[in-house]
């Protein structure tokens, strides 16, 4: 059984950089150009409705439970709000920073900029970390957004349904960002050219916490905090449960994204909130196809993929024993099955890179 | 330079491009929406992942991986993550042949 490193600055991500793996090329299925265009086109239309009834549904619901409040009553409706609020502004973060979601770049940026507030994250950092996500998916010491660290540490997993840890670390960071900059180890990732977008955000964002925390003090309430900041703890549960769907339990140091990534059948609200990234090999294997196209290309190329899981539920049974595997053996990880249609995963290149896996920790 | 014989006009789709290689180095060969044929390096300047993959739209080609976007008539580094400019060569059209002059 091997230690994983997951520093920046460790052995593990020394490794990657010498193996090769880093400089490695991804599996792609093969899409005819005319297809792959057609579902690369851009769009306003979808991302607008979605946007519209996304802002709509926020400030009705908060209207309501501001009016209700402090009754009880006022509690079913912060919960609807807080998962607009902690949840769904992740995928808007998501999509609106890969550019894909809209096809007017400032429409992009708007709601990028405000989902990146909302979910508690610099949208100057938070940019480059994922570009690294995607250049480098779980590959060990490289991947700055490893939602999974093996060992998995169960009760820190169970405690992010609540937002506690993300919003503990994003607190000194923040407050850090905001006084001189990036992090050393964002500074591996962020050009330095970015360095002075990261201070300006962060400044910006502390302002707007400041200024909710002292409307809180000054009317004695925390009402202000039911509205902003709060609803990241209260609403995380959802961007936690569909987030760890999507490389959990499966492969690192790979680079076939259909050893590492999870593609996940969902309920239409669920596919609201997420955006449709539950198509997550879909999602990594061409990220240049919107949102909306998802669910095409998945038709498209499914014959290429291991079958989806059909349920949350599904998912979750298959995910959740592998997690608990882990803490043991930290090489175990689930194998699943290609359709006979599919071209086989890229074994020959896999047993050479060093860091890799045994096939035979695989389930 | 010499200029070199890449490709006919009908190979690239008006707002597309197509990858061309020569002498051990890779080039990206545009069709705009006006007609006019475009030539760059054919690497993004990011993360060196092929530009052919990618998507023009209009005088914009984005990168497959991380959609970082270039003006591939001047190579200009338009969107993050990418801020180094890209390699522009010449191109010129006679009769049905493009031709890029590669420095």
């Amino acid at each position: 059984m091997s230690n994983r490193d997951y520093s920046l600055f460790g052995p593990d991500a020394k490794r990657a950089v010498e193996s090769g793996l880093t400089a490695a090329e991804w599996y792609h299925t093969e899409v005819p150009r005319k297809v792959m265009k057609d579902l690369m086109a851009r769009s306003d239309q979808p991302a607008i409705r979605d946007t519209i009834i996304y802002y709509g549904s926020m400030i009705l619901l908060a209207g309501i439970g501001i009016a209700l409040w402090p009754s009880l009553w006022s509690i079913p409706f912060w919960l609807a709000y807080g998962v607009l609020y902690g949840s769904a502004s992740d995928s808007r973060w998501h999509e609106c920073g890969h550019g894909t979601a809209f096809k007017t770049p400032w429409m992009n940026d708007v709601v990028y900029q405000i989902a990146s507030f909302m979910i508690m994250r610099n949208p100057a950092t938070w940019r480059w970390s994922h570009a690294r996500h995607h250049s480098e998916t779980y590959f060990v010491g490289r991947d700055p957004e490893i939602a999974v660290m093996r060992p998995p540490e169960v009760a820190k997993l169970i405690l992010n349904f609540f937002g506690i840890l993300d919003v503990i670390a994003f607190v000194p960071r923040i407050l850090r960002n905001a006084i001189s900059g990036p992090t050393p180890e964002e500074r591996t990732y962020v050009p330095h050219s970015e360095w002075g977008k990261v201070q300006r955000a962060a400044i910006v964002h502390v302002s707007i916490y400041a200024a909710t925390i002292g409307l809180a003090v000054g009317t004695g309430s925390i009402l202000p905090l039911m509205v902003i900041g709060l609803p990241r703890m209260y609403g995380a549960w959802h961007h936690v449960m569909t987030g760890l769907l999507q490389h959990g339990g499966l492969a690192d140091n790979v680079i076939d994204h259909r050893l590492n990534s999870r593609t996940v059948h969902m309920n239409p609200i669920s596919r609201f909130i997420y955006w449709n990234m539950n198509y997550h090999v879909e999602h990594h294997m061409f990220p240049m196809v919107p949102y909306h196209a998802l669910p095409r290309l998945h038709e498209v190329i499914k014959h290429d993929l291991p079958p989806p899981n059909r349920s949350i539920a599904e998912a979750f049974r298959e995910m959740w024993p592998a997690i608990k595997r882990q803490v043991m053996n930290q090489d175990h990880f689930i194998r699943r099955d290609l359709p006979p249609t599919a071209k086989p995963y890229r074994e020959d290149f896999h047993h050479y890179v060093p860091g890799m896996m045994p096939p035979s920790a695989a389930e | 330079m010499p200029w070199i014989d890449a490709c006919a006009t009908t190979d690239i789709d008006e707002e597309d491009l197509i990858r061309w290689d020569h002498a051990g180095k890779t080039f990206a060969i545009y069709h705009s929406p006006d007609g006019e044929f475009f030539a760059t390096a054919g690497l993004c300047t990011h993360e060196n992942v092929h530009l052919c993959d990618g998507l023009v739209m209009g005088n914009l080609v984005e990168c497959p991986k991380h959609n970082g976007q270039f003006d591939y008539r001047t190579g200009e580094a338009m969107r993050a993550p990418v801020c180094v400019n890209l390699r522009t060569f010449p191109v010129k059209v006679e009769g049905d042949r493009v031709f890029v002059e590669v420095a």
